[in-house]
């Protein structure tokens, strides 16, 4: 249904203007990113920001991904949800987003360090999955 | 789960890993807006963590606070936290009725005695003896005297229970005061809202079972982590507010550009809340991100504050200038806005006037 002498292109419609990307935020974060980054190569201090704490706009979120980009590691956990684990173009620099069973962001952060402490394998899930291994293998083998 | 069971071991037989429990520590770490490096700490010890008696009690409410803690986008965490505790009475969730559900609420008081949560929604009504609101032919007042005498520490979950809301609103004809005016010789924790952020709620909660402790208040009995700033401090639109450019209308060119509300009544610079960091709707968005003012429903007597769309603080000079200024020499000139804000707020509400278009010139 339309009115009449009414067509669709002619309404007009104006884009919503995309320059709230560039309101300060990313810069601020760069430079605390840049100088976690030089105190853990001085000194081997581990740091994280938590990005759900920062009151980013969506542009801004966006940029800080395309800014930071892509490194050479990219990993998934499938732990009680998706978490996304990559570094960024940065070494040293990772984006670490975890999700819940919704697919919801529960934790976003950004850590400075040589490999994020979730990646590794736990003590307790080792204990645990050396008891499966043991079970798994055929009683008549001695090893 | 037994009462002697720890979170850990729960989720052990659950068959959720280590990692997994790392990763739901990291996640209570930013839910309780504590720093990230805290999540081996709250592993440890939530690892040990004992599960609390938590009686909730609804009063002169809307049940929108209960709406918005089971909308919560984040079931999981949610769940893993209303795991951990044993929800002894809740009249809205709970399954019994009548005379069980009654029962249920006594045998938890006398059950866990000085040790036991007791979550109040509500403003209480004190007018006539407290007749305006009865549950099972007993007073809110009553029941609140009583179980408050058991508790180890009582959570006002929203503004009613916390600040008397829109019960106590000229002309209060209930007598609603909130629980603070009621119980003096108790801890109380205030998390306000209309309706409190879901993740706020939980955000406590989980402090409570992690530590066992109550976070740190501010001067209104909310917790610093959650209240410490305002809307303002945290907004996406602070720069623009510095920058002296405010939407004039909803549908003008400043508003389409993003601009600061501040003008069309946002009542961020003087409304505590992280509504502009950990946002509603699964961290969709916030009034604010959607175009519309704060409404200050975290603060006392937000209702009769004026307007809600028209510039709480009439500002005397024009915002422009003042804004302008401000980003010139600083947080300064911000800072003794807000002051004034404060002040004109606070005149506004005691004499239950309202702001017009023709207090701005």
């Amino acid at each position: 249904m339309s009115l009449p002498g009414v067509r669709l292109r002619d309404i007009s419609i104006k884009v919503e203007n995309n320059d709230t990307s560039s309101i300060g935020n990313i810069s601020a974060l760069m430079v605390e990113i840049a100088t976690l980054l030089e105190k853990f190569i001085a000194t081997g201090a581990t740091a994280q920001i938590d990005l759900k704490s920062l009151p980013l706009g969506q542009h801004e979120y966006v940029m800080l991904r395309d800014t930071l980009g892509s490194g050479e590691v990219s990993a998934r956990l499938d732990a009680i949800g998706l978490s996304e684990i990559n570094e960024t173009k940065y070494p040293g620099v990772w984006w670490a987003t975890h999700h819940n069973i919704e697919g919801d962001i529960v934790a976003d952060l950004i850590e400075i360090t040589n490999c994020p402490a979730i990646l590794a394998s736990q003590p307790q899930d080792m204990k645990k999955g050396l008891q499966n291994l043991q079970a798994a293998i055929p009683s008549d083998i001695n090893y | 789960m037994k009462e002697h069971e720890t979170l850990e071991e729960r989720l052990t037989q659950q068959g959720i890993s280590r990692r997994s429990f790392l990763k739901f520590c990291t996640a209570m770490a930013s839910l309780m807006a504590l720093p990230p490096s805290t999540a081996t700490a709250i592993a440890a010890a939530l690892s040990q963590a004992k599960r609390p008696s938590v009686i909730w009690l609804s009063f002169q409410e809307c049940t929108g606070c209960t709406e918005s803690l089971t909308r919560s986008h984040s079931p999981t965490l949610e769940s893993l936290i209303f795991d951990m505790i044993s929800l002894d009475y809740h009249h809205t969730l709970q399954a019994a009725s009548g005379f069980a559900a009654e029962k249920s609420r006594d045998d938890a008081m006398r059950d866990y005695y000085g040790k036991y949560l007791l979550i109040v929604d509500g403003s209480i009504p004190t007018k006539d003896n407290g007749i305006y609101s009865t549950i099972a032919g007993r007073t809110n007042l009553d029941m609140l005297h009583e179980a408050a005498k058991g508790a180890a520490a009582i959570v006002a979950v929203g503004t009613c229970s916390s600040f008397g809301g829109l019960p106590m609103a000229h002309p209060n004809p209930t007598g609603a005061v909130p629980v603070s005016a009621l119980i003096k010789d108790k801890p109380i924790i205030n998390i306000s809202g209309c309706p409190p952020i879901p993740a706020v709620i939980t955000g406590v909660l989980a402090q409570y079972l992690t530590f066992g402790s109550l976070p740190d208040l501010d001067e209104l009995g909310r917790p610093k982590s959650f209240y410490g700033e305002t809307i303002h401090d945290r907004c996406y639109r602070r720069p623009f507010y510095d920058q002296g450019k405010f939407a004039k209308t909803f549908d003008d060119e400043g508003a389409r550009n993003g601009w600061c509300l501040y003008e069309l009544g946002c009542k961020g610079p003087t409304t505590h809340n992280a509504c502009a960091t950990t946002k509603w709707n699964g961290g969709t968005s916030f009034p604010i991100e959607s175009g519309h003012g704060c409404l200050g429903c975290s603060e006392p007597n937000f209702w009769d504050g004026g307007s809600f769309y028209t510039p709480l603080a009439a500002p005397t000079a024009d915002i422009s200038t003042i804004a302008a200024t401000a980003a010139v020499i600083g947080a300064g000139a911000a800072i003794a806005l807000s002051v004034t804000d404060r002040n004109r707020k606070k005149n506004a509400q005691q004499a239950h006037e309202k702001l017009t278009v023709k207090d701005l010139t």
